[in-house]
């Protein structure tokens, strides 16, 4: 491994390992979806009530209803209708809605740009709120900054956050108007739920961040960076920081399944058109192809965002690269 | 040998004492910690004394439509609601409910979780396996969601909310179980509990299960405060405690129908469940510092 | 320049940790001086305070929980005690630069060792990003690292090449004075006298003055020029190589050199120092070596001995010589 053409050498071969990593990483995404599109689908069939009654009326007659059950393929057993699903999955059929009739996998793809604006908003707020306080208290460990910072990420870790989103509407909607308090106009519509989601997150990211800073300050390294000559400022946002994103990006990743959850929250209470809203609306409305569906869709969503994530943390850390090579 | 015996037993349970001791002495000097433990108690207290103070039927779900939608007063300090109904009075009494979904749904997933977690970590190869891949699906799915399919799967009720708020938590456990039994799975007081022939269970009870106590205990408490929230928000939805019963969450959602001209209703059931959210935090956080001096920072 | 100065002057230094459990009481008076292209030897056990001096020197104890307290501290002529954040910023790396004791946490895992050692240069020297890099690869060379591998990250070193890294961004900037905190102690005995040898030739080379902070009297005998014992945030005993290692004077520093092994007996038992160094928080209120001191006598108990000069350079801090002009420590006793 000497020599000038060694160091591309090394790169290509690296960059194999990661391709060869990322496709293993996708086989096993395989069995974990089949799993939860098992137990999506159990649940959901197992809710009280023949939706064949719901369908088809009152006055229907006993054949009408068996056809019906064919035609909604609700014949046979669970596993078996289970394994039918999956295979239309496969084929981008997740079943048509028994409200509006519509294709499963349109209504949701109609959805999901509105949560994705909402949830990647959301994270950008937590980021922009969390990285530069959790890294104020470190910095300042113990002194009245810190205090404040970890009060105030407590309360924000404790307020539940459709109350908080209620709150929002109530101060800056209905008081201040200087956003709506609902529905789906253009960007404007979208601050007050992404706040809402993203206050809930950059409370948990602040204390990662503060903790993950507060370990990497001790490192020896920051010491040799300051004998350099180093600025202080450049200490703490150049050798501290790249240290410490480490950890902050894994929670970030693990709290993307959270930020999709509280967006469901956060979308009903600003009339905001996502998926979370499609959910509780199939929910009232026992449209179970639908719940299916976007449940199943969401679930794959979350677990691709969390493969993207380790990617990423590769290219952030050297030494989890190195271990690909293994 | 009897003798060595008794001594190992007497240094261990001195050691276990001291040990939790030394936790109460530094979760004394903790002072968010204390603030948790007395908002805490006095909470429980509440929840625990409404009946005597309040009658159900009449106080908590009795309509009194002369006394609707009135701003907070000396009378009624939170107001009341669009039936009549104290604010105040529901608050208390609905501490019942959040408390208890938040505590049986914890519990659902410590024992489940713990039982899961320490066997997978004890038995290993294809059962350890198994276990944690389910851990992984059921981790991916947002626990909001997972638990808004359970609800709505099984009927709206009291139990079936505990249920599904149980069942979205109990990963964590499973996880915290398992390290603590893989942890201690090699060291030589477990082989020698095996080699004089004790029953698994009992090894896994008694030799390893006191090990990871302490991070059990932060967990639960830290899982109740999220628990109470996730229950607030599926009853926020409709699909938590059912009407009338006073459930924060459910009063939130009533509230929220009138916050243009009455924000007094979505104020202080909103400020019910963060103190209580709060004070387990604070409880939670200061018996980590307490029980684990390794993260404390 | 109207006054002689030289690159070191420390005056009654002193350095505690304010911590929760308790004052730590780590330097308490020391005065170094040191000329040009000198190298000085600092002895002493674990805990005696020497790198809490060195790291003192740069300003760089960390504060809190750290309180430093010195009549003057000059390093190059220049008042290093009142100097400005960007002036202090100029001097470190560039003046006086320090290798640490562990090179397997002293680099940072996230960037290459061209990058950490090419940052120095960039500082310092005002170059561009791909001239200093060019000259970090010229570092890397001067300590026998290929150069293709500035590309490489710390973990793909070995703990013996890490150091030698270290030393790279070390003397990057030829600083006049370079402190190195043991800097072989972390490293396999064959590397050790590889990296030592590097350190001799490169300080030759550069003509730096450099301090040796060690607690092993073989590489103070290799490398030093004069040498300062160090106990319990003391100096104890200082003075020219020939003076401290042909008539050691304080039973501590005797001490050190009967727990070295005997090459010419090499049956001979090791005579170790017996005790512990007193627990920094609560120093005893005479001589802090008397507890483990044979020579110790009630005196020694009463009050802290200053340190005298005995001859030429030679100074001792042991107040058996204040009492009898004639004292001898007797290298048989034990």
């Amino acid at each position: 491994m000497q020599g000038a053409g060694s160091c591309a050498l090394h790169l290509l071969f690296d960059g194999a390992n990661m391709y060869k990593y990322i496709i293993k990483r996708l086989l096993m995404l395989i069995p974990v979806l089949l799993g939860v599109a098992f137990v999506i689908f159990a649940i959901m069939n197992v809710a009280e009530g023949d939706p064949v009654y719901q369908v088809a009326g009152p006055d229907a007659t006993e054949e009408q209803l068996e056809a019906l059950r064919e035609e909604m393929g609700l014949n046979g057993s669970l596993i078996q209708r289970y394994f039918r699903y999956i295979g239309n999955l496969l084929k981008g059929d997740l079943g048509t809605s028994y409200i509006s009739k519509m294709d499963v996998m349109k209504l949701y793809f109609q959805r999901l740009p509105n949560t994705l604006k909402l949830a990647s908003l959301a994270m950008l707020v937590a980021v922009l709120i969390s990285v530069p306080l959790g890294i104020i208290a470190a910095v300042n460990q113990n002194s009245w900054k810190d205090t404040l910072a970890m009060i105030l990420a407590l309360i924000g870790l404790s307020m539940p956050n459709f109350w908080l989103g209620l709150l929002l509407m109530l101060l800056f909607a209905l008081k201040l108007g200087w956003f709506p308090s609902g529905g789906s106009e253009g960007f404007i519509s979208v601050v007050l739920p992404a706040v809402t989601v993203g206050v809930g997150l950059a409370a948990l990211l602040t204390r990662t961040t503060r903790s993950s800073m507060l370990d990497v300050l001790r490192q020896d390294y920051l010491r040799t960076a300051r004998a350099k000559g180093v600025t202080e400022r450049k200490v703490i946002y150049y050798h501290a920081l790249r240290n410490a994103l480490i950890p902050i990006i894994t929670i970030f990743g693990v709290q993307f399944s959270n930020v999709l959850g509280g967006s469901v929250l956060a979308e009903t209470v600003f009339a905001w058109p996502g998926v979370g809203r499609l959910v509780v609306d199939a929910i009232d409305q026992r449209d179970i192809p639908t719940v299916t569906g976007a449940l199943i869709m969401t679930t794959m969503l979350v677990t691709v965002v969390n493969l993207i994530v380790d990617i990423v943390y590769a290219y952030v850390d050297p030494r989890i690269k190195a271990q690909y090579t293994k | 040998m009897k003798q060595e015996k008794l001594e190992t037993r007497a240094s261990r349970l001195y050691k276990k004492r001291s040990t939790m001791e030394m936790a109460w002495r530094q979760l004394r000097r903790n002072k968010g910690a204390i603030i948790g433990l007395v908002l805490l108690v006095i909470i429980i207290g509440a929840a625990l004394i409404a009946p005597l103070l309040f009658d159900y039927s009449t106080d908590v779900i009795g309509m009194n439509v002369r006394q609707r939608m009135k701003w907070p007063s000396l009378e009624h300090i939170c107001g009341t609601d669009e039936l009549g109904r104290d604010i105040f009075t529901r608050i208390v009494y609905g501490a019942r409910y959040s408390l208890a979904v938040g505590v049986v749904a914890v519990a659902i997933a410590l024992v489940v979780g713990i039982a899961l977690g320490a066997a997978a970590g004890y038995i290993g190869g294809l059962f350890e396996n198994v276990v944690m891949r389910i851990c992984d699906i059921f981790s991916s799915i947002p626990s909001v969601l997972m638990a808004i399919a359970v609800v709505s799967a099984l009927g709206k009720s009291t139990l079936n909310l505990m249920l599904a708020v149980g069942i979205a938590s109990t990963a964590p456990f499973v996880r915290v179980a398992r390290a603590a039994v893989l942890v201690v799975r090699g060291e030589e007081y477990v082989e020698a509990a095996r080699a004089i022939g004790q029953p698994d269970w009992k090894i896994i009870l008694v030799h390893i299960l006191p090990n990871c106590i302490s991070q059990i205990i932060v967990q639960a408490t830290l899982r109740v405060g999220s628990a109470i929230i996730s229950a607030a928000q599926l009853s926020f939805l409709g699909l938590g405690v059912p009407a009338p019963a006073p459930e924060w969450g459910s009063m939130l959602a009533s509230g929220r129908l009138y916050i243009r001209d009455y924000s007094y209703m979505t104020l202080f059931p909103g400020i019910a469940i963060m103190i209580t959210v709060l004070s387990l935090n604070l409880l939670g956080d200061g018996l980590r510092d307490a029980l684990d001096p390794k993260l404390k920072r | 320049m109207a006054e002689e100065h030289d690159i070191l002057n420390i005056e009654d230094l002193k350095v505690r940790f304010e911590t929760e459990d308790g004052t730590v009481y780590a330097v308490n008076g020391v005065n170094l001086r040191l000329g040009y292209h000198k190298t000085l030897g600092l002895v002493g056990e674990t805990g005696a305070g020497k790198t809490t001096t060195a790291l003192a020197m740069l300003r760089l104890v960390p504060d809190p929980p750290g309180v430093v307290e010195c009549k003057r501290l000059e390093i190059d002529g220049q008042d290093v005690r009142g100097m400005s954040i960007t002036k202090l910023e100029q001097v470190r790396g560039k003046d006086i630069s320090m290798i640490f004791q562990d090179p397997m946490t002293a680099l940072n895992p996230v960037f290459t060792v061209g990058q950490q050692i090419a940052e120095s240069i960039e500082i310092h020297e005002h170059l561009g990003k791909a001239e200093a890099l060019e000259k970090a690869g010229d570092m890397l060379e001067m300590v026998g690292i290929p150069r293709a591998r500035a590309n490489e990250y710390p973990h793909q070193f070995s703990g013996g090449m890490k150091q030698r890294v270290v030393i790279a961004i070390a003397l990057a900037c030829n600083p006049k004075l370079l402190i190195a905190d043991e800097p072989t102690t972390a490293l396999d005995v064959t590397i050790q006298a590889q990296v030592l040898e590097l350190m001799n030739e490169l300080k030759e080379k550069y003509d730096t003055s450099m301090i040796m902070i060690t607690h092993d009297l073989g590489i103070v005998a290799e490398v030093c020029d004069e040498v300062a014992v160090m106990y319990a945030g003391r100096i104890v005993e200082q003075g020219s190589l020939e003076e401290v290692f042909g008539k050691t004077m304080h039973p501590y520093t005797e001490g050190l050199f009967n727990s070295l092994p005997n090459i010419k007996n090499r049956t001979a038992k090791l005579k170790p120092i017996h005790g512990l160094m007193p627990d920094p928080t609560k120093l005893p209120e005479g001589c802090p070596f008397a507890p483990r001191c044979n020579y110790a006598t009630e005196d020694c108990r009463k009050a802290v001995p200053e340190l005298h000069r005995a001859s030429g350079t030679h100074m001792v801090a042991c107040s058996a010589y204040e009492r009898d002009k004639n004292f001898m420590i007797d290298r048989r006793k034990r």
